[in-house]
């Protein structure tokens, strides 16, 4: 409590002291139950790429089925055991490697590993703050999403498997004990992990929504700055008006499993069970609570990943960000329509179709402000002195997938082709590369971009090279070809093709597919032994600004401690973007507006 | 406080912890928002089962009004720097938020003594939303109930207590929150539901 005392005392008001008082860490404090939002940052991160590992790895299996349906593999068996007999992976456990996958990808990684570790880093830094508004708050924020991230660990070493209805967890699956085996004590621990996850979640969207609208250095108004805080900016709020709409469809479902109530279950017929006593539940009632949160998920995944990439290409380009307002009315449009367009989730669910066509239309409304930033990047990276870091590829990459993947998106929001392309590998393709793969991009981005800030040395460059381009080439080879399985009607989530004659014509095209999403697996190794490697011997960073960037994170030591400035912090004068500008090549934000300066921001 | 005239971003700083906590009501505004929205969907629905409120609720809805103002009295007294009186209402608030509690709780007996099942296998849903929401409510005031107990022990035992009135403000501005959204959500069962 003492420094967080001493953080609060003198927040914002370009006075303080705090950089000079000393506490005394021990390892405990300092790397485990940190109250420094920088450590926070780094166990979000860590934390997300064992996920992204576990989640990887899932999904290297399920392909394996996929591409290799009549094979055998003895080694399954013996990492597997049951749930690979004979060395091929049941259904049932493929069913719960697809839905663990997505559990897993879409929360503990792209939300939690994605706006955990760089709202934590970079709000506090690019903001001007000693830390954030309640650094209690924000390691209690980590300590759910650990403990959410074991019980969901656990949940895949029960007898009878961990979940396995699909990570939207619609009912009665997940309503119903006996429906599955994955819907006993593996969606129990499940609906827990998830309750933990949401509790994180909303704990560090509290801090840093407070953080930003209250912690802000001296002269640091709300349109000087950086993309990347506008968007974590909106994320966390999606996060925070979204997330308890989640909690209390869980909250239902919990009273349906558990104390016999009717809001999700009817009198269905259950082979094995038989007629259910329940009577007028809606199980579409939970898809409605779900998709309310569920689209926001999208954009909570999406505009941390846009922010970081915006001010990578300026900083990379060497020019200002084209279109500053209009990139943060796109993200407030995205935002606001992020909740007006979850039925199109739903559209056959005999959704009425007077009222689809009015989801029709406002998701389609959501290519305006994604095109307007599409443009805007496009427009940045015009006859800029582009600097081709790995960071810069990895953004310029996110732009291309956001474009690709986006495309198809007004192709599903139209309820017409939806309803045919619906449930298929369409779709498959269309949100792995808009949302997964994307973000993923905007996330390596950031890693390569602020990994210096975070441990005081660089990334090794040639395994950057390597992991981006055959990332990138393999991102594309594996879900390109998905788009025209799902539009010849291969469904998704089935176990085994093989047994169609329709779909017998893909059996190659799914090998090879497998077999590009093993190398493209490969590759994530060594990003992760690049990562670990740099950590400890990676070459040192000597300069304050290696990037020479103008926002206020490179004005900090090179290994900053908590409190982040040493001295005061600094006052800021002008907007992040002034880059190529009377002459300079770049003018940090701290530095005050010269007497015959042209127009400011 | 320094007060920057360009670009005046001084201005508008509150504490943080205040700014914090008016967010996260605004999250618990959204979960129970999703609640009463699925009542609404729900209730349009065949199979829903109308039966009247126990007028216990009613009770309670006047003991939560009576707290908010004990609430607010014990704030004023503390920026006053009147000891005594902080401690007497703070108190008072606590103890009428467990009357509450128990207000409510006897409003759940109320309703299986009318044969209405809240849970299991004959319950309708119409019973067990309410049930549902009110308990989630309830969870929310038990939660204000331990920190008014925490506050107004920390009144007895400290010595100086009222230098900084901050907690209690933060406290009041829950009590508050609480108070109004029960006061939503009995107008919405009584009427709408």
């Amino acid at each position: 409590m003492s420094h967080e005392a001493a953080l609060h005392n003198h927040e914002g008001h370009g006075h303080d002291d705090h950089g000079h008082h000393e506490h005394h860490d021990t390892f405990l404090t300092k790397y485990v139950f940190s109250q420094d939002h920088k450590m926070i940052a780094k166990q979000f991160l860590i934390t997300g790429m064992v996920w992204a590992v576990l989640g990887g790895l899932m999904s290297v299996l399920f392909r394996l089925q996929l591409g290799y349906p009549d094979a055998s593999f003895p080694w399954l068996e013996s990492i597997l055991g049951k749930w690979a007999k004979g060395g091929q992976i049941t259904p049932e456990a493929y069913y719960a490697l697809v839905t663990t996958h997505g559990t897993v990808l879409v929360f503990f990684v792209l939300t939690a590993g994605l706006s955990g570790t760089f709202a934590n880093f970079l709000i506090p830094l690019q903001i001007g703050a000693r830390d954030m508004a309640s650094p209690f708050l924000n390691m209690l924020s980590y300590w759910f999403f650990f403990t959410a991230s074991i019980v969901m660990l656990s949940s895949l070493f029960v007898e009878t498997g961990p979940f396995s209805g699909g990570w939207t967890a619609y009912p009665p699956l997940s309503a119903l004990h006996d429906a599955s085996p994955g819907s006993k004590t593996g969606m129990d621990l499940w609906i827990i992990a998830m309750a933990l996850f949401v509790v994180s979640s909303l704990l560090g969207g509290l801090n840093y929504i407070a953080t930003i609208l209250n912690m802000r250095t001296k002269g640091m108004s709300m349109t000087r700055l950086p993309l990347t805080i506008w968007a974590l900016f909106f994320t966390a709020v999606l996060g925070v008006l979204s997330f308890p709409v989640l909690l209390s469809g869980m909250i239902l479902l919990i009273f349906d499993r558990n104390f016999g109530t009717s809001f999700y279950l009817s009198d269905i017929y259950v082979n094995g069970v038989g007629a259910l006593s329940n009577e007028g539940g809606s199980a579409i009632l939970f898809q409605h609570l779900f998709w309310f949160l569920g689209h926001p998920e999208v954009y909570i995944i999406l505009l941390p990943a846009m922010g970081m990439v915006s001010e990578i290409m300026s900083v990379n380009s060497r020019k200002p960000i084209f279109g500053y307002m209009a990139m943060l009315g796109s993200l407030f449009a995205i935002a606001i329509l992020a909740f007006l367009v979850w039925a199109h989730h739903m559209f056959v669910t005999g959704l009425n179709p007077f009222l689809g066509s009015v989801f029709v239309l406002l998701t389609l409304l959501i290519a305006v402000p994604s095109a307007i930033k599409v443009f805007n990047w496009l427009t940045t990276l015009w006859r800029g002195n582009v600097r081709f870091t790995p960071a810069m590829l990895f953004a310029i990459g996110f732009v291309s997938l956001f474009i690709s993947g986006g495309l198809t998106g007004i192709w599903l929001g139209n309820a017409a082709l939806d309803i045919y392309l619906h449930d298929s590998y369409f779709v498959v393709a269309h949100f792995h590369i808009v949302m997964g793969v994307a973000s993923m991009f905007g996330m390596f981005a950031g890693v390569y971009h602020w990994f210096p800030k975070m441990y005081g040395r660089y990334l090794n460059n040639s395994l950057g090279y390597i992991h981006f381009w055959i990332t990138m080439a393999g991102a594309y080879l594996i879900f390109w070809p998905m788009h025209y399985q799902g539009l010849a009607g291969m469904p998704r989530r089935y176990f085994d093709f093989s047994i169609w004659e329709s779909f017998k014509q893909f059996a190659e095209l799914n090998r090879f597919i497998s077999t590009i999403a093993m190398i493209v697996f490969a590759t994530q190794i060594l990003f992760l032994i690049n990562f670990f490697y740099s950590i400890f011997k990676g070459r040192k960073v000597t300069v304050l600004n290696p990037w020479e960037a103008n926002t206020l994170e490179w004005t900090t030591p090179i290994r900053p401690g908590h409190g982040n400035w040493p001295g005061e912090i600094p006052e800021v004068h002008r907007w992040p973007y002034d880059y190529g500008k009377d002459g300079h090549d770049f003018i940090p934000q701290t530095t005050p507006v010269g007497e015959n300066e042209t127009g400011t921001h | 406080m320094a007060t920057d005239l360009k670009t005046g971003a001084e201005k508008t700083k509150m504490h943080p912890y205040k700014m914090v906590l008016y967010t996260g009501l605004g999250s618990i505004v959204m979960m129970f928002a999703g609640l009463t929205s699925a009542y609404v969907v729900k209730k349009s629905q065949a199979n829903w089962l109308d039966f009247e409120l126990p007028n216990v609720f009613l009770i309670s809805t006047f003991v939560i009004l009576i707290s908010s103002f004990t609430v607010q009295m014990a704030v004023k007294k503390a920026k006053e720097g009147l000891q005594n009186p902080y401690r007497g209402f703070l108190s008072v608030t606590a103890i009428l938020g467990v009357v509450f509690m128990i207000l409510q709780l006897q409003g759940f007996m109320a309703l299986q003594s009318n044969n209405i099942a809240l849970t299991g296998p004959r319950s309708n849903s119409a019973a067990s939303f309410l049930f549902v929401i009110t308990l989630l409510h309830l969870l929310h005031v038990l939660g204000g109930v331990l920190a008014l107990i925490g506050v107004s022990f920390k009144s007895y035992t400290a010595k100086n207590n009222l230098e900084n009135t901050l907690p209690v403000e933060l406290l009041s501005t829950y009590w508050h929150f609480v108070d109004i959204l029960w006061i939503y959500l009995f107008v919405f069962l009584h009427w709408i539901g």
